[in-house]
């Protein structure tokens, strides 16, 4: 299936006008919200026809400082061979998200990444800490309001140069 | 030896002058020396021939040394000198939390096994330090004390990689000995002795005319018998494709984990030294010891010497090729092994090489 | 005495203990941590402790140009840092709508699959090391050692190369290396034979490697396994073939699956022939892309002055030696990434280990880490 007929069956059969069509929507990816995906992700993931069985990446994304966060999966099926990318935008003050990690399983991992970096909390998740960072970091480190440590278990941090461009 | 050496100060008014339990100590120290110097010696010959046949084994080089100054000599001859330096100036670290005395006793006993094996081995038809006539029977039990060293060197480690190796070890050597000494028991139920001289003598001779009379070549048992106790050898040596006790991709280094400089070269010279001594046994139950493969020919004590040697490097050549061609067997599977085919196939020999002694001979 | 006489069985202690594998240990491939739990030699739990290789790579690429962030790709996946420039340059291109000239598409595949043969080549070396097996790790690195000469010639890099730019290459191919690869391959083809003697169907290693660890098809794409992983448990899934690409759908070769010739499918044997036999794949795409291999076209033409992508975002997923690595680019016009995610293949496979090393052996352990093939430095960026 297309991206089109992808939204088309997934209109028909999970939800009326679940995902918006027309022309000002750009059409390669589905905006859900946060209450919506797990339903939709166990929809997703159990339909014959559409058949989401592998989850190729989760990205969180920090759209600016003043500005939401959001999270990105991309889903591919290896039975039928068609991909889907779906994004959540969420508020900055209470990033919440449902986690996934029953359905696919490497979400755990992307999961854990995502909250590591974005501190997006993942309802749900068995076992949310920090993956790639040290257990006693501060702050997420991919927002873009993050202020750097200026030192770390009393190592100091050099300061970062700055001017690239 | 020590009787020669006490035959000698009977002569020496001053030393027959001393009391009996002086002069043999005197007498087993002058034996032992030359032994300790074999080990060691034995050592750093044997891992050259390891560096160097792993490296041809490996299409590269192995160590060389060109031009003057401090390389490691013509073709890495001092590489090994240069290592034994490298490992007696190097810092002696204990663990904080080790057991202390045990893991300084362990490197001992671990040394103490094969050192005084080569006591009772046979090199010709002069030099043997201890002619016991349990020879045989005293080389096994001998060979076996190392395990109390290994367990020690793991348990008072402190390291749960250690605790894995000795555990393993113990396991591994004290199974392989059965097979191993029940293969033996086939060659002593011909000659009918324990003595090492003995068993050497009864392989004088041609079969036909043609073969020596060798225990191997003896009878088809005997020659399963040969297989058996080598592989069984390698087992106790902790050697690949059985090296499962320091296996150096799984528990780091297995027991001697924490230990460095001199005690760790303790345990290299001791598995060497295991590498000989089993080597050695086998060449003397199934490859006739000293005698010549012409029987008749060459076969004065230097041509002795020459023989047994001969045929203890190439029975070390062969488990330097196990080592560098196998991967490493899995715990159980080595147990399985052990117990579901050595044994009983040693057993089996032994019922075998009764019924050809009855029937045959 | 009596004491000791009294002592039963159901009374003594017994308890599970905690084994730290890692940071540092000869065979975890790097620093990776390993809680594991056991019980006597059974592994009861795997706990994976990743992050001691964190190197920003995310945080750099957005404060980095698009230029510049192509080195730090490199250093993700060491191994096999041809793939990985490879996968960064086609994601920028398909954000730019840059055609490459067909000379260069040929040299990005003939490096990329030379660099697949040698990160092959470590891995199945370096799997023989961890089931005991040393012999095998040194002929592996005495044949990648000429591919690291071929690169070398390229661009004198051994490791890094940083060789496929956006839009082209650093060099052009110098003088005569065409004739190089074609000794090189000539000489490398029977060398397979060569690894299959001395390791692949050794009796000891299959026993050490076949029904171990195994790995079915619907765990696999669960945890988002790809690459020869995926393929071992039965999966005939190549991004080469099923979303070319690059050039690669002008070429013609197999996709070799787990078919369990000495155990299960998706055991540790399978992944780890899987390797060997795409090692051999891989040569006949070098061979053809050697023979169509254009004679003139200037690398350099199509590389853009200043790489400034329109605003826009795409995931975009190439094959790597070790599966599918992705590129998630989210650009606001600017020539600095607003968001660069890299998705690495190693990652997803290591999420795994619990789930297929969980009652096995600790030595088995090492075999399932192994045939996993796994870089921490694209694990933790």
């Amino acid at each position: 299936m297309n991206f089109n007929q992808l939204v088309e069956y997934i209109n028909e059969q999970f939800r009326k006008e679940f995902v918006q069509t027309g022309e000002e929507v750009p059409a390669d990816h589905i905006s859900v919200a946060a209450s919506d995906w797990k339903d939709f992700a166990e929809f997703l993931r159990n339909d014959e026809h559409l058949f989401f069985d592998a989850m190729m990446c989760i990205t969180g994304v920090d759209f600016g400082e003043e500005s939401d966060l959001g999270v990105i999966y991309n889903l591919h099926s290896m039975k039928h061979n068609h991909k889907l990318e779906v994004r959540i935008t969420i508020s900055r003050d209470k990033p919440v998200v449902p986690s996934v990690e029953k359905i696919w399983r490497i979400a755990d991992w992307f999961e854990r990444e995502t909250y590591d970096m974005y501190g997006i909390e993942f309802e749900g998740h068995s076992d949310l800490r920090r993956i790639l960072l040290p257990e006693d970091w501060e702050g997420f480190p991919l927002r873009k309001d993050y202020v750097f440590p200026t030192s770390y278990h009393g190592i100091d941090i050099p300061k970062m140069k700055e001017g690239w461009e | 030896m020590v009787d020669y050496f006490l035959n000698l100060f009977a002569d020496v008014s001053w030393l027959a002058a001393m009391p009996a339990g002086a002069q043999f100590l005197l007498a087993a120290l002058l034996a032992g020396l030359p032994l300790f110097l074999f080990v060691a010696v034995n050592a750093i010959i044997a891992v050259y021939a390891e560096r160097k046949v792993s490296a041809f084994m490996q299409d590269r080089l192995g160590p060389m040394g060109q031009g003057v100054g401090l390389h490691a000599g013509k073709w890495g001859l001092l590489q090994t000198v240069a290592d034994a330096l490298k490992l007696i100036l190097k810092q002696d670290i204990i663990p904080a939390l080790a057991d202390r005395k045990l893991f300084i006793l362990a490197p001992f006993i671990i040394f103490i096994a094969p050192f005084v094996a080569i006591a009772a081995m046979p090199f010709n038809q002069h030099i043997l330090v201890a002619d016991f006539n349990i020879g045989v029977f005293f080389l096994l039990a001998v060979g076996s004390v190392g395990v109390i060293g290994i367990i020690l060197a793991g348990y008072s480690s402190n390291n749960k990689w250690s605790l894995y190796g000795a555990m393993r070890s113990a396991a591994q050597i004290i199974s392989y000995e059965i097979p191993a000494a029940l293969s033996i028991l086939t060659v002593i139920m011909l000659t009918g002795s324990l003595q090492m001289q003995e068993i050497i003598k009864a392989q004088s001779g041609t079969i036909w005319g043609i073969l020596p009379n060798w225990f191997i070549f003896n009878n088809p048992f005997t020659l399963l018998a040969f297989f058996l106790f080598f592989i069984a050898g390698v087992a106790e040596t902790n050697r690949t494709p059985f090296d499962l006790p320091e296996a150096e991709s799984e528990l780091v280094a297995g027991f001697h984990t924490e230990y460095s400089g001199m005690r760790w070269a303790f345990f290299f010279l001791s598995e060497y030294a295991n590498v000989f001594i089993v080597s050695g046994i086998t060449a003397i139950v199934f490859l006739g010891g000293w005698q010549s493969p012409i029987p008749g020919y060459m076969d004065g004590p230097f041509w002795g010497l020459v023989w047994f040697f001969s045929k203890v490097v190439f029975l070390i050549l062969v488990m330097m090729w196990f080592r560098w061609t196998f991967p490493r067997l899995r715990t159980d599977q080595l147990m399985r092994m052990c117990w579901k085919f050595f044994l009983p196939a040693s057993l089996v020999n032994i019922l075998g090489v009764g019924l050809w002694d009855l029937l045959v001979n | 005495m009596t004491e000791s006489l009294d002592l039963e069985l159901g009374s003594v202690q017994t308890e599970e203990m905690v084994l730290n594998m890692g940071p540092q240990h000869p065979s975890t491939h790097g620093v990776l941590r390993l809680k594991v739990l056991t019980d006597g030699e059974i592994v009861t739990r795997i706990t994976p402790y990743i992050g001691y290789l964190h190197r920003c790579f995310e945080k750099h690429c957005e404060n980095v140009t698009y230029e510049q962030v192509l080195p730090y790709t490199d250093r993700c996946d060491y191994i096999a840092a041809m793939n990985n420039n490879f996968g960064y340059a086609v994601a920028v291109e398909k954000l730019m709508d840059i055609k490459v000239p067909e000379k260069v598409e040929h040299i990005r595949v003939i490096v990329a699959e030379l660099n697949r043969i040698a990160s092959h080549l470590l891995a199945v070396g370096t799997f023989g090391l961890d089931v005991g097996a040393f012999t095998p790790f040194l002929y592996c690195f005495r044949d990648r050692e000429r591919i690291l000469d071929l690169f070398e010639m390229l661009c004198g890099a051994r490791l890094l190369y940083s060789y496929i730019w956006v839009g082209g290459l650093s060099h052009d191919l110098p003088v005569g290396w065409v004739e190089k690869a074609y000794e090189f391959l000539d000489y490398f083809e029977p060398q397979v034979e060569e690894y299959n003697n001395i390791l692949t169907f050794n009796k000891i290693f299959i026993e050490r490697t076949a029904d171990v660890g195994v790995l079915p098809q619907e765990v696999a794409i669960s945890y988002g396994v790809t690459g020869p992983n995926l393929r071992g448990s039965g999966v005939k899934w190549d991004l080469r073939k099923d979303d070319p690409y690059s050039i690669y759908d002008k070429f013609e070769f197999d996709i070799p699956i787990g078919t369990g010739v000495v155990g299960t499918v998706g055991d540790c044997w399978d992944r780890y022939y899987i390797r060997v036999r795409e090692i051999e794949e891989s040569v006949k795409i070098v061979r053809q892309a050697l023979e169509q291999l254009p004679r003139d076209g200037d690398v350099h033409e199509a590389i853009p002055k200043k790489i400034r992508p329109p605003k826009g975002q795409l995931y975009n997923r190439t094959e790597t030696p070790r599966g599918e690595l992705g590129y998630y680019i989210i650009s606001n016009g600017k020539p600095i990434a607003d968001r660069l995610k890299m998705r690495s293949p190693a990652f997803t496979a290591l999420s795994c280990i619990d789930e297929i090393a969980r009652g096995w052996m600790i030595s088995d352990v090492f075999a399932i880490l192994g045939s996993l093939d796994i870089v921490l430095g694209e694990i933790d960026r």
